[in-house]
């Protein structure tokens, strides 16, 4: 092994090196602010930018002469997920803070007023409650749904059949197609008066028109659907790759001690998916949270069906209230937050735990 | 090697030679079964791209091109025309306020362009990202992990507005390189995820001793570490790829009218005409743009599933 002789001291602070980071913030937020007090916001903007370029790149000097290889490597991903994520995360954080609305110019410091309104008065009135129960609902009915038929649908393809590659793409297309296009061929099987399901339950059970959207129930039973059979591959094929992976000779070893099939399940087969079986249920749930383009294409919010996140985009985009908007979401996020949390928690406590 | 001993009909997936167990032509037919009733959504989205409007919203529906030498009756029959598929190509888009038209053409190259750049580049990023958290921890990497999954939670709609006064200040809007980054940001929180579990799983053994025989860090990387995760990249490829694929929000509000992707084209076939919805119009869009997608998928299929395996089951 070669020994490198690693320079751990850092640059002094007054030295002009280009590792010299501590010295490059200070230049960096001094110039800045100066850009954006004084410049207009187009030419402030790319001062800015210059800045937070120079002091990146004092960084990448350093790690480099330093030989912190985990920072180099992980530098690039951090630059873009900074720029396009986290910074405008914060902005509009930032935001949430303001009065501002997106058609209008002023914009005016109110502190936690847009939290206070949120959580105090419009909590309690049934619009907003009934969107974030209703959000709940759909979280639970669809990730059920969505963990039930694709922990079937993997058990049905686990074994090698002949043609198994083939029928194995075909129930995974769902996933591949646009949600755009699944709400509107939902919209289409689901009308009542062309559509294939009020067809056929009119040619089966007789009677008048069926119009499946004409309740609540109905409604919420039409989305669910729709988003289970268009994510129910997703489960399936993280289930499936568990299924694959349970070595063969334990299924002989229980062959031979005559164990029962619901016993082989539970301790042979369930550890192995289990893993993959939480790591499903983590990211449906995420999504479900974010549930919207399928109720905006299926219903547009009728029958009691808004969720949350359609609630979002109408205060933020269709009625510009930019800042309530961001305070919501944020509310939103906590909640995600602590779930997921609590959620990792039990995980790895049971993992532990065996 | 097992490639080397598989006969053509194991490649074609008539006779397999490993699995959790095998099962006959009994097990072929009640999949078949199963998977075609799964698949019939998609599969009247196909039959419709071959229909005229009249026969689209025909009741009793016409399911089927041909009768079969008469077994069929009349009514269930419709005649199947490529009118649709012309049209997508020849009719003029008009795409935002200025009206301008472009063609299909266009946006299906926009399509294939800006996915795969993207899902390239966050490949690329994600994978050094993924080995640098795998194998050099900082301090409190959980914590920045679990930061890089929470740009994933909020609602896209919260991001946007900041996005949007971005772009317009940087003159990004609607120009290709900004919509490649933002949809590189976009996959990079679950690419560096599958990633890591896969750099994660590797034995750190055979990269010691090479470290000890003298191979330098970038050697181990290239010549080690990357050949045994190929299955994972395909993997986190195609889950990449179907998720930029068909992203609608970002491509809605951040494209213009020459980077316009086929799902806001497919958007605006929707509401544009005023003669209500033209299904087989819509429907050929769909079967157009599902192919590409489609195909990927089937042929890194036996990767995303090793792939998928390898990462994220403990042994």
């Amino acid at each position: 092994m070669t020994i490198v002789a690693v320079d751990d001291q850092q640059p002094q602070f007054g030295t002009l090196a280009p590792d010299n980071w501590k010295l490059a913030i200070v230049v960096g937020l001094a110039v800045s602010a100066l850009a954006i007090l004084s410049l207009p916001v187009k030419v402030s903007f790319w001062v800015t930018g210059a800045m937070v370029a120079m002091v990146a790149a004092t960084f990448v000097v350093n790690a480099y002469r330093r030989h912190y290889y985990g920072g180099l490597l992980v530098s690039p991903a951090i630059a873009v997920l900074f720029v396009m994520n986290i910074f405008p995360l914060l902005w509009s954080l930032g935001l949430s803070f303001f009065a501002y609305q997106s058609n209008q110019q002023n914009i005016r410091f109110i502190g936690l007023h847009n939290y206070e309104q949120l959580l105090t008065n419009d909590l309690k009135a049934p619009e907003l409650w009934g969107n974030l129960t209703n959000t709940a609902m759909f979280v639970v009915l669809t990730v059920t749904a969505q963990m039930i038929v694709g922990f079937l649908l993997a058990v049905l393809f686990a074994k090698q059949f002949p043609l198994r590659r083939y029928l194995l793409i075909l129930v995974l297309t769902p996933m591949m197609l646009s949600v755009v296009a699944v709400g509107v061929f939902f919209s289409y099987y689901y009308d009542p008066t062309f559509g294939l399901l009020s067809q056929a339950i009119k040619a089966w059970a007789g009677g008048e028109q069926f119009i499946l959207m004409s309740n609540k129930a109905g409604a919420v039973a039409g989305i669910v659907f729709a988003d289970a059979w268009m994510w129910s591959p997703f489960v399936m094929l993280l289930v499936l790759a568990g299924l694959v992976s349970v070595p063969k000779y334990l299924y002989e070893a229980a062959a031979i001690d005559r164990v029962s099939s619901w016993r082989r399940f539970w301790s042979i087969t369930f550890p192995y998916i289990r893993g993959l079986l939480m790591l499903a249920l983590l990211f449906r749930t995420i999504e479900a949270f974010k549930l919207a383009d399928l109720v905006i294409l299926l219903t547009k919010g009728a029958n009691d069906t808004m969720t949350i996140s359609y609630h979002v985009i109408r205060i933020a985009n269709e009625q510009n209230k930019t800042s309530e908007g961001a305070a919501l979401s944020y509310l939103l996020l906590f909640v995600v937050i602590v779930l997921t949390n609590l959620y990792l928690y039990i995980a790895n406590r049971r993992a532990r735990g065996n | 090697m097992a490639e080397a001993t598989t006969t053509f009909w194991e490649r074609l997936g008539l006779r397999k030679a490993s699995g959790v167990g095998e099962a006959g032509w009994g097990q072929t037919l009640f999949a078949a079964i199963i998977s075609l009733i799964y698949f019939l959504p998609v599969l009247l989205i196909i039959v419709t791209s071959f229909k005229l409007q009249t026969e689209a919203l025909a009741v009793p529906p016409k399911f089927f091109p041909t009768s079969f030498f008469g077994l069929i009756p009349d009514q269930y029959v419709f005649s199947p025309t490529l009118e649709n598929f012309t049209s997508v190509f020849s009719r003029a888009y008009t795409a935002g306020a200025a009206a301008e038209s472009t063609g299909f053409d266009r946006f299906f190259f926009n399509s294939i362009f800006i996915a795969s750049t993207s899902v390239l580049l966050a490949l690329v990023i994600g994978t050094l990202a993924a080995y640098g958290f795998s194998r050099y921890p900082l301090r409190g990497n959980d914590t920045y992990l679990f930061i890089i999954l929470t740009t994933r939670m909020l609602p896209a709609i919260v991001v946007i507005i900041p996005v949007i006064l971005m772009f317009r200040v940087a003159g990004l809007a609607g120009s290709y390189p900004g919509i490649i980054f933002l949809y590189t940001a976009f996959n990079l929180p679950f690419t560096i995820w599958m990633m890591k579990s896969f750099f994660d799983e590797l034995s750190p053994d055979v990269e010691d001793a090479a470290r000890i025989d003298g191979s330098s860090e970038t050697r181990v990387f290239f010549k080690i570490c990357l050949p045994q995760v190929l299955a994972g990249l395909a993997a986190t490829f195609v889950f990449g790829l179907i998720l930029t694929w068909n992203e609608f929000l970002f491509a809605l509000l951040l494209t213009g009218v020459d980077t316009r992707t086929v799902p806001v084209a497919l958007n605006q076939a929707v509401a544009g005409g005023g003669i209500g919805v033209l299904w087989g119009l819509l429907a050929a869009i769909e079967t157009l743009f599902l192919i590409p997608v489609f195909l990927v998928t089937f042929f890194l299929q036996n990767q995303l599933l090793r792939g998928v395996t390898f990462g994220t089951v403990k042994r």
